[in-house]
Formats: C-alpha cells, structure tokens, sequence
C-alpha cells in the first residue's frame, strides 16, 4: 500500500487495546485524525458518577496523534511516545461518545509534537486536552516519503 | 485497608498485589486486551495502570490519615515512557509527594523486571474534596 489512509488503518480495525475499549475511526485531515469512543459501563472510573475513567481517554489520545504523525508522514512507520500529558478540564458525561481529535503540528527528523483535544458533542466544550511528543524512526527529510525503515 | 478498582481494571484485568501497610502495589498481566503495537502493551493501557496506582496511593495516604471519605478528582497527568512494555507481567505503585487540604502530588512508575528499570513513570495532579 501506498501512503498511509487511516480508514483502510480504521476498517482492518484497531485491534489489541482500543479494540477492547470498542475505539473507532470518525474523521480525519492533512494532519489530523479524529476517534470515537462510544459510552461503555466497561470503562467505567467513578462508579458512583457513572464516569469513564482517564486511561481511555489517554489511549484515544495516544492513538489519534499516532494517527496524525501517520498521516503527515503518509507512511505506516514505527514511532514511539516520548511523553503524553493530559489536562482534564471537566468530566466525560455519561452516556456519551467521546470524541479525541489529534493533530501533528510539527515533525523534525526525530521528534514529532502533537497536541489534541476530547470532547463529547461541542468541539467548543472540551474535556481534555493533551500535548505530547513521539520519536520517530526512518526518513522524515523528505514529508510524505514512504520509506519503509527496516529495523 | 480496601483499594477499591472500577470496572475499567477489568479490561486491564489489574489487580492489587502486596500491601502490608505500604502502598499497594498493582498487577496488570499482558494480554491481547492492553496491546499496542504487535508483542507490546499499548502506550494507553499502561497509563491507565499508572493512574490507577497513583490513586491507590492516594487512597492509601488519605486514609492513613482519617480522610479515606474525601473525593478524588484528576487535574492533569504527564506520562514518560522509557522503555516498551514487553510479554510479560507489569507492576505499578503510586508515591504522594505531597498530600495537601486541596491538592495532593503523586508520582507512580510502571516496572516489568526490575523496579529499578521503569517502563514508564506519571506525575499527576489531584483535587481532594473533603466534605
């Protein structure tokens, strides 16, 4: 395959942890994808509340930045998270599908920052918020090469 | 003492280990169910372990000092990953650097051979709600 298209990435389904969270594709840009993580009593955190717990959140974050760097990049190309932080600026409401949108707004030849955003229903009332940077492994120089690095 | 884990530790099937009046320190077996990328734990599941152990010591702290009925609520939290998480078990344990009226500082570290070689580490921030 060509490039990288993060639906085919989405349709061969996520498999591993955010498959067990029931995480899926909802949209994505030129370096951006966004995901869906439907309301489950399974990631329940606060059991009086009814709230999702955090590690969730985090790992729909995690994956849609990957996504971006994956998309920017235009190849399918090992990286792994340097750091990930989180601020959560209220709790997930009950019941609703949570969406995390991750952005890649800049790569180097090693480091790719991203930053990100959930939100359940109004892009304009987050719950969390995220920045976070990955190191990437192969040939960045050239944007949109797809390289594949052999390890 | 009673560390209480939410449904979510069942997906990552963790459980609490030893705690002989020390912070409890959280089990998470590797599974199909908290992986990443083939043959490794997924960035995300291995901070939700980290979260978890962070608030069990936090439990553990506040109780210790007759405030187990307060409310925890999670301000942030940065993650490091040092190291990917192989096939194997991971452990994790929560220190309190601070614990005060309102906020509380935790720092937890994710192990799988040796405590001293971390696989990750958090520090998060907490709001503590007393009634």
């Amino acid at each position: 395959m060509a490039g990288f298209d993060p639906q085919w990435f989405a349709t061969r389904g996520f498999g591993g942890h955010g498959a067990a969270l029931g995480m899926r594709y909802h949209a994505h840009g030129e370096d951006w994808a966004e995901l869906a993580l439907p309301y489950d009593e399974r990631l329940i955190g606060d059991p009086a509340s009814g709230v999702i717990a955090s590690g969730p959140i985090i790992t729909m974050m995690d994956m849609a930045t990957s996504l971006a760097i994956w998309i920017k990049r235009n190849a399918f190309v090992p990286h792994a998270t340097l750091d990930l932080r989180v601020d959560y600026l209220r709790p997930a409401t009950p019941g609703k599908t949570v969406i995390g949108r991750g952005e890649c707004y800049r790569i180097t030849r090693s480091i790719a920052f991203v930053r990100g955003q959930a939100h359940d229903g109004d892009p304009d009332d987050p719950l969390a918020h995220v920045a976070g940077t990955f190191m990437v492994v192969g040939d960045v120089a050239g944007m949109g090469l797809n390289r594949r690095t052999e390890a | 003492m009673t560390i209480g884990l939410p449904p979510y530790a069942e997906i990552l099937r963790v459980s609490v280990e030893a705690e002989d009046g020390a912070p409890p320190v959280l089990l998470m077996p590797f599974a199909d169910d908290v992986l990443g990328r083939p043959g490794f734990l997924h960035g995300g599941a291995i901070s939700g372990l980290l979260e978890m152990a962070a608030i069990a010591a936090l439990q553990h702290a506040l109780e210790a000092e007759g405030g187990a009925d307060a409310r925890i609520k999670p301000v942030n939290v940065t993650v490091d990953f040092m190291r990917g998480g192989r096939d194997k078990p991971t452990r994790a344990a929560g220190v309190v650097t601070r614990l005060g009226t309102r906020v509380a500082n935790v720092e937890a570290t994710a192990w799988q051979d040796e405590r001293e070689k971390p696989i990750a580490a958090a520090r998060m921030n907490y709001l503590i709600v007393r009634d």
